[in-house]
């Protein structure tokens, strides 16, 4: 069962437990602004291809504008 | 949008899923940093200091003044227990009564603005109203820092952060993840 965050919670994934934080919009709006270290996956490219670059050993976040 | 992603991650195997739900709007408005091309102009974040001194409504202002004089300060943010600002309290304001408290000597309700503005027309209107300052709160009005208009304007200028706010740890430029 997916765990929603607040941005407290992210810091703290970010910081100790080296989380790995997916952009899922469209390209052109994380090229634009992205949070740091941010990889860039759009929702609409959501496969099992695409999302192989994630290590399934660390916590994966995702975010969008907001969550909407 | 990302409720869908993380339901997809689930279903591909990924075991240790996280849906920060309020996304990179929540974060921009906290004043933390992003990359990108549009944040090549310079924000309100940027040139705001978090270590202004706060101090509570019901704190004599005999302490409020000893507190300020140690720490080099002359203002102080009156902030609730979740750190909203109420109020503020200007050097005049130190001068009174000791024994009236933070909140009786206060300005209340003062003017503050998001993190997430662009820079320049900030300092542009503060130029305008000849304001040397500014509180910078979250849209819920949580205190984040003030921004100063001549460290702003170094800013602008080009001067580096480490060299504007050089003594000043969390300051910008030497942003870490606090908060």
């Amino acid at each position: 069962m997916v765990t929603t965050i607040d941005r407290s919670q992210l810091l703290r994934l970010m910081e100790f437990e080296d989380a790995q934080v997916v952009d899922v919009l469209p390209g052109r709006e994380y090229e634009e602004a992205h949070l740091p270290d941010a990889i860039s996956i759009p929702l609409r490219e959501f496969t099992a291809e695409s999302v192989s670059i994630l290590s399934r050993e660390k916590p994966v976040v995702v975010y969008c504008h907001d969550g909407l | 949008m990302s409720p869908r992603a993380a339901c997809r991650l689930e279903q591909l195997g990924f075991t240790s899923v996280y849906d920060y739900v309020d996304g990179i709007a929540d974060w921009k408005a906290s004043g933390l940093p992003t990359e990108g091309t549009t944040d090549q102009k310079q924000r309100v974040a940027n040139a705001t200091r978090p270590d202004i001194p706060t101090c509570p409504p019901d704190e004599p202002i005999d302490e409020v003044r000893t507190r300020l004089s140690a720490a080099g300060w002359e203002v102080c943010v009156v902030v609730d227990c979740d750190g909203v600002v109420i109020g503020r309290l200007h050097q005049i304001a130190m001068e009174t009564d000791g024994e009236l408290t933070a909140e009786q000597v206060m300005e209340p309700g003062p003017t503050t603005v998001r993190p997430d503005g662009l820079l320049q027309p900030l300092v542009d209107r503060m130029d305008h109203r000849d304001t040397p300052d500014v509180l910078v709160t979250t849209p819920q009005g949580t205190l984040i820092g003030v921004l100063f208009r001549d460290e702003a304007k170094r800013l602008l200028a080009g001067e580096s952060p480490q060299q504007i706010w050089r003594d000043c740890d969390g300051c910008p430029g030497r942003w870490a993840a606090t908060t």
